[in-house]
C-alpha cells in the first residue's frame, strides 16, 4: 500500500528521489482522508522553497489544506494536468497525481523525514 | 498537508453502527459523530439529483408544542403564517428575536392535537431555552429529540421507493404535507420535505426502529440506484438549491429579509421583531444575501472578503464546488447597492481577487414533471 522507496512527512507529503530530481506529492492515505480533490494551487516553476515551506494548496469539496515541502529546493516542474484533472490525486497520488518536482538544495534535508515503516505507524494502517 | 483535528466526546445516532459498517468517514458536526461521506461527496450528490439518496438526520431536534395557547404562542415566535397552517401541512419559518435576528430556522408541522417543530442539531439547547423562556402557562413544550430518529429519502425516485415501502397515502403526500403511517411495518410520521432541492420525504420514528427503516430503504431502493449520502453531499445539495444553513446564511444578527427569506415572512400577528422585519420588507434591507458563481476554478469559502472595485462590500457565507453546475458557487452577504443581478464582484482568495457573477441564491431548480 505504501511505496517502500519514498520518504514521508507527518503532514502526509511524500518525496521520491530519482537522479538529481525530487518528486513531491501527497500520500494515498491523505487523498482518501480529503475525499474528492477538486482544486490544486500550484507554485511557479523557478520558485525557491525552504524545507517545510508551504508551496501550494489542495482543496476537496469540504476542506482547504496547505501543502508543505519536505525538503528545500527549486521548483523545476509542476503537474499542470492537475489544473484540469485534480482527481488524479485521488486516483494515483503516488504516480500520475504527483504535484511538483524540485531540484534539491541540500540532500541532508530529508534526513529526518519518516521512512515507510514510521509513516505506516503514523497512519495506523 | 494540514492534519485533521481529534474528535471530542460526541453523541451518536441510532444509525452510527450502520454508518461505520458502510465504511463512512465520520466527522464531528454540532456535537454529533456524523457521516460526512460514504463513497464520495460528488457521487452521492449526483445520486440524489439523478436517482435517490438516503440520509441519517437523527441529530436534528424535534419539539412538540401543544395546549390551548399553542397556536398563539407560535404566532408570537415566528414570522411565518402559523395561524393559517392547516392540519397535515408544514411551514418553513424562523424563530426571531425582538431585533429581527434569527435564533434558528425550523419546519413547523401541524397535527390535529399538536405541532411538531424540527430544529437544527447544533441549536437544540438554544431553541429549547428560547421557547421555554417565552412559553405561556397554557402551552406544553416537549423535547423528543433524544428518542427520535429521522431519515431523509431524497431524489426524483424517492416517491417510487416510498410507494414500495409505505402504507398507502404516504407516497402521495403533497409538497410540505405530513401524515402518520407505516413503513416496513413501523409506525412513523412522514413529511414531504427535505434539504436537497429534490422531491423527497423526511421520516420520524423512535430510535429503536431506525435501523429497520435504514436497511429497508437501502434494500428496496437498490434497483433504483439508492445511495447512502452524508453531510458533505447534504451541504452541496442545499447550497445549490438556495436552502440556508444556520450560522452561515442565517444568524442572530441578521434578519430573514437580509437573508433573502422575505417570502417566508407572511404573518399578520404580533411576532417578535415584527417592527424591524416589516420595515425592512417594505423599504429593503441595507445588506443582502446573493449567489456568486465563480468565473474561474478558485473556490470561495466561508469568511472570504468580497470586493466591488477597491471597496470590501461583503463576506462569503457558504462556498463549495457545485457538482451539478460544474463551477464553484457561494452565497455572500453584500451591501445592497453591490447586489446587482448579473454584475461582477471579486472574492479575495489567499490574497488574490477572482471574479464572480452575482445571481440568485437558488443556483439549481429541479424540473417539475
Amino acid at each position: 500500500m505504501i511505496p517502500q522507496d519514498l520518504k514521508y512527512t507527518k503532514s502526509h507529503e511524500y518525496v521520491r528521489f530519482s537522479g538529481d530530481e525530487a518528486t513531491i506529492g501527497i500520500t494515498n492515505f491523505a487523498a482518501d482522508q480529503l475525499g474528492d480533490v477538486v482544486f490544486v494551487e500550484l507554485p511557479e516553476v523557478g520558485r525557491v522553497l525552504k524545507k517545510g515551506e508551504s508551496f501550494g494548496v489542495i482543496e476537496s469539496v469540504k476542506a482547504v489544506s496547505d501543502l508543505y515541502s519536505p525538503i528545500g529546493g527549486t521548483v523545476v516542474a509542476i503537474n499542470e494536468s492537475l489544473n484540469d484533472e485534480p482527481s488524479m490525486i485521488n486516483e494515483d497520488s503516488f504516480g500520475e497525481g504527483w504535484i511538483i518536482k524540485l531540484q534539491p538544495a541540500n540532500l541532508e534535508d530529508a534526513a529526518d523525514a519518516l521512512n515507510p515503516e514510521q509513516y505506516q505507524a503514523l497512519i495506523g494502517a | 498537508m494540514s492534519n485533521p483535528t481529534a474528535a471530542e466526546t460526541l453523541k451518536k445516532t441510532p444509525l452510527h453502527g450502520a454508518h461505520v459498517a458502510l465504511g463512512a468517514r465520520m466527522v464531528p458536526f454540532g456535537g454529533w459523530d456524523m457521516p460526512v461521506q460514504y463513497s464520495g461527496i460528488i457521487e452521492e450528490h449526483h445520486a440524489v439529483r439523478k436517482a435517490v439518496g438516503l440520509f441519517d438526520v437523527s441529530h436534528m431536534g424535534e419539539f412538540y408544542v401543544s395546549g390551548e395557547g399553542a397556536a398563539a404562542f407560535l404566532a408570537r415566535m415566528v414570522p411565518g403564517d402559523v395561524l393559517n397552517l392547516p392540519v397535515g401541512k408544514c411551514l418553513y419559518t424562523q424563530f426571531t428575536r425582538p431585533t429581527g435576528g434569527v435564533v434558528d430556522d425550523t419546519i413547523i408541522c401541524r397535527f390535529a392535537d399538536r405541532y411538531l417543530l424540527v430544529v437544527n442539531a447544533s441549536n437544540i439547547d438554544k431553541d429549547w431555552a428560547w421557547l421555554s423562556e417565552h412559553k405561556p402557562f397554557d402551552v406544553t413544550l416537549e423535547n423528543y429529540s433524544p428518542e427520535t430518529a429521522m431519515i431523509a429519502l431524497q431524489g426524483p425516485l424517492a416517491e417510487t421507493v416510498m410507494r414500495e415501502a409505505a402504507t398507502p397515502g404516504l407516497a402521495e403526500l403533497p409538497f410540505f404535507g405530513i401524515a402518520l403511517g407505516k413503513i416496513f411495518g413501523v409506525d412513523v410520521a412522514v413529511s414531504r420535505t427535505g434539504y436537497t432541492g429534490e422531491d423527497g420525504f423526511e421520516i420520524y420514528m423512535p430510535n429503536a426502529y431506525a435501523e429497520r427503516l435504514w436497511h429497508g430503504f437501502l434494500a428496496t431502493g437498490e434497483s433504483y440506484g439508492i445511495r447512502p449520502a452524508g453531510l458533505g453531499a447534504r451541504d452541496t445539495l442545499r447550497l445549490e438549491a438556495g436552502l440556508p444553513l444556520y450560522g452561515h446564511e442565517l444568524n442572530d444578527e441578521t434578519t430573514p429579509i437580509e437573508s433573502g427569506f422575505g417570502w417566508t415572512v407572511k404573518s399578520e400577528a404580533d411576532y417578535l421583531g415584527k417592527d424591524v422585519i416589516a420595515r425592512q420588507k417594505a423599504e429593503g434591507p441595507s445588506k443582502k444575501l446573493v449567489g456568486l458563481t465563480m468565473q474561474g476554478k478558485q473556490i470561495a469559502r466561508e469568511g472570504y472578503p468580497v470586493f466591488l472595485g477597491d471597496r470590501q462590500v461583503g463576506t462569503v457565507a457558504s462556498g463549495a464546488p457545485s457538482p451539478t453546475i460544474g463551477a464553484p458557487i457561494a452565497t455572500a452577504f453584500v451591501e445592497a447597492d453591490a447586489a446587482t443581478m448579473g454584475g461582477t464582484l471579486e472574492v479575495e482568495i489567499r490574497g488574490k481577487r477572482f471574479p464572480a457573477t452575482v445571481g440568485r441564491t437558488a443556483f439549481y431548480k429541479r424540473s417539475k414533471n
